[in-house]
């Protein structure tokens, strides 16, 4: 922008006769723009940032408002970081993590490739495929649950149907070993378009020429598949890694509507653990040291794979 | 076009590939398109094993979602005949309705909440994605990602302080309080969309509409936004949808005047368990409406979901 005639001409002219001949300065109006959405910023999302960073080194509880308040150093972390219950909750959040992103990205990348086949009608269908990932988690979590039930759930039903079993015999939210599996279901159903939609822009931005000059070349279509089009798409994928891991990593509402952590712990994420702790063991201090450790270890964790996004993309 | 293309696939490979892509289309809508018959069902059609697809349709569903209802003595109901359909209805279980249920204020708190916030979202992040893009802002791109990593933050770790900060301020449980929080997250998906969208606005439309005499601000509304328009309402969609979806804000700091419908569809409960058809039927009426935006913001959907960081 500096360089347009307009503001070398603005520049030019004492400020205030360009008052006069312009209204406001540009300086002023992008002030004037950009304050609110600050404000707004500071307000919801760096005062309370500070905030939790303060209660964390106290121990404060929000349902005893009265009770004095006292300076407990590190000692909340200490415990959260020894503490072998959480990483039980983290080994079920990596379970999450890792199962909803390979079934994603694999199924994501099967469809994305078929459907850049341009068969006729695609756009309809790829918008159908779609329509979960918009919908709301927590609705969707319920009537999951609804079709998880054992006696009268379409799941079970159809599981039944295919695999000759009593469609009583086993409860997918009900049962230790079959929970963890039934949130990865859910989530994948949900979430695999959102990695489709990424994989098929990726595809999509590989120019034809490139798949005309192998062909000239005689690559098969085998080694065009693995030296053309996963590399070139897989900035792409790495991209939809990211957000599904950010996301997933955050995951509440499709979880505790499905399961609600049990049976046991076997479901319980760290968000529905620090639920737990913030707003039914009332532990705020405690809870927001809980907090800052998975703000820390996502925002880490992002940053290493951004890293690596970048060195990919650069090749 | 050649009349051959290397990179155009065989009728064969075309034919395969929309068969498996519809057939996986189909199955993952058997969830959605199974919600929406339970809440035509009536509640023992709905429970009963094997699953019914075929049924008698009914609305009991619809009306037990939209009324409270009471049992009634025999003699009260011989003496009080229903006086239309939806009495008729509930006459079947020996009930009387005694007044509307809570889901239509539910449902009206989410238009409330969900427009409010998205305006006022759009208001201010179309004027900072404007800043953004043609004004040089110190620190822009560190306060841009800052914005952005924000997000990375458990929404119940957020909800911790703020649920402290509105307890204070007396804005817990309150319209304004919701439309406050959900602009302030929404707000930086908006400036960084919108700022993507107004990047792609050529600079010498303005530049021509200044040397003809217009103000900076008159060039921002009547060149600048009118153009931004598309961007501007696909935004939109996406900050409402957001809003409308959420539950873990809603379910913590909200209790009873400002409840949203999502934190409330699963708290309706039926005679004996929760009300399968009720609650398909709250949840059809509040997808619904996601659906139908969703196809309107097929051209746009990608952009929205990845922070503008993928164009189509």
């Amino acid at each position: 922008m500096s360089d347009s005639p307009a503001s070398r001409a603005a520049a030019a002219t004492p400020p205030s006769v360009a008052r006069k001949i312009r209204g406001l300065s540009d300086r002023a109006i992008a002030w004037i723009f950009v304050a609110p959405t600050i404000f707004l910023l500071l307000a919801i999302n760096i005062f309370p940032l500070i905030w939790t960073i303060n209660l964390s080194f106290t121990n404060f509880k929000a349902n005893s408002p009265n009770r004095e308040v006292v300076n407990v150093g590190f000692r909340n972390y200490q415990r959260i970081l020894t503490d072998s219950d959480i990483w039980l909750n983290m080994q079920a959040t990596a379970h999450f993590l890792f199962w909803t992103i390979f079934f994603q990205v694999i199924i994501g990348f099967t469809l994305a490739y078929l459907i850049n086949k341009k068969f006729k009608g695609n756009d309809l269908w790829t918008t159908i495929i779609v329509l979960p990932m918009m919908l709301s988690p927590a609705v969707v979590g319920n009537f999951w649950k609804f079709l998880y039930q054992p006696q009268i759930g379409l799941f079970n039903y159809i599981i039944a149907f295919f695999t000759g079993k009593d469609p009583s015999s086993f409860e997918m939210l009900g049962s230790v070993s079959l929970a963890p599996w039934s949130i990865v279901i859910v989530d994948t159903w949900m979430w695999t378009p959102f990695v489709m939609l990424i994989c098929l822009a990726g595809l999509r931005s590989i120019p034809d020429y490139i798949y005309e000059a192998a062909e000239v070349d005689r690559a098969s279509k085998l080694r065009q598949f693995f030296t053309i089009t996963i590399p070139m798409v897989l900035p792409f994928l790495m991209l939809a890694v990211l957000f599904r891991g950010i996301e997933n990593f955050k995951m509440f509402d499709l979880v505790v509507q499905l399961t609600g952590g049990g049976p046991g712990s076997t479901t319980e994420l760290t968000s529905i653990n620090l639920k737990r702790e913030a707003f039914e063991k009332w532990r705020t201090g405690y809870a927001s040291a809980y907090a800052i450790i998975l703000f820390v270890t996502v925002f880490g964790l992002a940053s290493i794979y951004v890293k690596a996004l970048n060195k990919v993309k650069e090749r | 076009m050649s009349s051959f293309s290397v990179t155009e696939p065989s009728r064969r490979a075309k034919w395969f590939a929309g068969t498996l892509v519809i057939l996986y289309a189909l199955i993952t809508m058997v969830p959605l398109a199974w919600i929406m018959l339970t809440g035509f069902k009536s509640p023992s059609d709905a429970i009963s094993y094997p699953p019914k697809v075929f049924f008698e349709p009914t609305l009991e569903g619809y009306v037990n979602l939209f009324t409270t209802r009471t049992r009634q003595t025999p003699e009260f109901l011989a003496a009080n005949p229903p006086e239309n359909w939806y009495e008729e209805i509930v006459r079947e279980y020996d009930m009387v309705i005694v007044g509307p249920s809570k889901f239509g204020e539910r449902f009206l708190n989410s238009v409330i909440i969900g427009f409010g916030s998205t305006f006022l979202s759009i208001f201010l992040g179309t004027l900072s994605a404007y800043a953004f893009s043609r004004f040089k802002i110190p620190l822009a791109d560190d306060l841009l990602f800052f914005i952005l990593s924000t997000r990375m933050m458990p929404p119940i770790a957020v909800a911790i302080p703020i649920f402290l900060m509105y307890r204070q301020l007396g804005l817990s449980d309150t319209h304004l309080g919701m439309i406050l929080l959900y602009t302030g997250v929404n707000i930086s998906l908006a400036v960084w969309l919108l700022k993507g969208f107004i990047d792609e606005i050529p600079l010498e439309y303005e530049e021509a509409a200044l040397i003809d005499g217009y103000t900076r601000f008159q060039a921002f509304y009547k060149v600048v936004l009118p153009q931004a328009a598309t961007g501007i309402a696909s935004t939109a969609i996406f900050c409402l949808i957001f809003a409308w979806n959420e539950y873990a804000f809603a379910v913590l700091l909200t209790s009873g005047t400002a409840q949203t419908a999502p934190p409330f569809i699963p708290t309706i409960i039926g005679v004996g368990g929760l009300d399968w058809p009720a609650v398909a039927a709250g949840a059809t009426i509040f997808l619904l409406p996601v659906m139908i935006f969703t196809i309107l913001l097929r051209k746009h959907l990608l952009r929205g979901i990845t922070f503008g960081a993928v164009r189509k």
